[in-house]
């Protein structure tokens, strides 16, 4: 049994946006330009919550499928790195599975170790990359 | 031509070959974090041919790498890249 004296005082945490990875898998019958409207909705859904910012996204194009998915055994990969307050996963999911032309989707929430794996491995490809142009 | 005396050796143990090596958790070793689950070809080592996770006792992961060994795993699954599935994947 624990008696207090006076009422525990918990301290009020200040509403950090979180953050977020989300992977989707569009199907690979649109072409490069629906491929890239589906990407700008999306984006849009995201951006048109305030205090969204979208830290960094990588197109992975057409990918071959480790399994048929709707019988198709290709798809394009399509990967958003955000910071978001958690109401909004809800809703980007059901739009997800609203949205006709996305076969599969995964929202994660990243941990501190994830962010830094993140940044590092954008770092060294930028790296590589810079490497690239100049040699 | 010096005939050695006792050219069967006998043990009273099988002889231990190769046995006493230590297993070690790759991730505590090397200091890994985070189990990227985009990162399929890493993932396969934990996985065997048939696509399935490894225990434990076999690849000697820790109990908190193992979990998210098997967490990653479960993620590469859903975004089709690793198989449920499979049939001599290496």
């Amino acid at each position: 049994m624990v008696f207090y004296l006076c009422p525990p005082v918990f301290k009020k945490r200040k509403r950090m946006p979180n953050h977020y990875e989300t992977v989707f898998i569009m199907t690979p019958v649109l072409s490069e330009e629906q491929m890239m409207e589906t990407v700008a909705k999306f984006k849009k859904i995201l951006s048109a919550n305030p205090g969204t910012e979208i830290v960094h996204e990588d197109n992975w194009g057409l990918r071959k499928l480790a399994y048929p998915i709707q019988k198709k055994n290709t798809g394009f990969y399509y990967l958003i790195e955000f910071k978001a307050a958690g109401e909004l996963i809800g809703r980007l999911e059901t739009e997800y599975k609203r949205d006709e032309r996305i076969m599969r989707f995964l929202t994660v929430a990243l941990d501190k170790h994830a962010i830094a794996y993140n940044e590092k491995k954008r770092k060294n490809a930028a790296a590589k990359k810079l490497e690239e142009t100049t040699a | 031509m010096s005939a050695t005396p006792n050219q069967e050796v006998r043990y009273l143990n099988p002889p231990t070959v190769d046995t006493s090596r230590k297993k070690y958790c790759r991730f505590k070793k090397n200091g890994i974090k985070y189990i990227d689950y985009k990162d399929a070809n890493f993932l396969m080592k934990f996985v065997n041919e048939q696509g399935k996770l490894l225990p434990r006792r076999l690849t000697g992961t820790s109990l908190k790498y193992q979990r998210k060994v098997g967490q990653s795993i479960k993620r590469a699954r859903h975004i089709a890249l690793m198989p449920f599935v499979g049939d001599l994947l290496k």
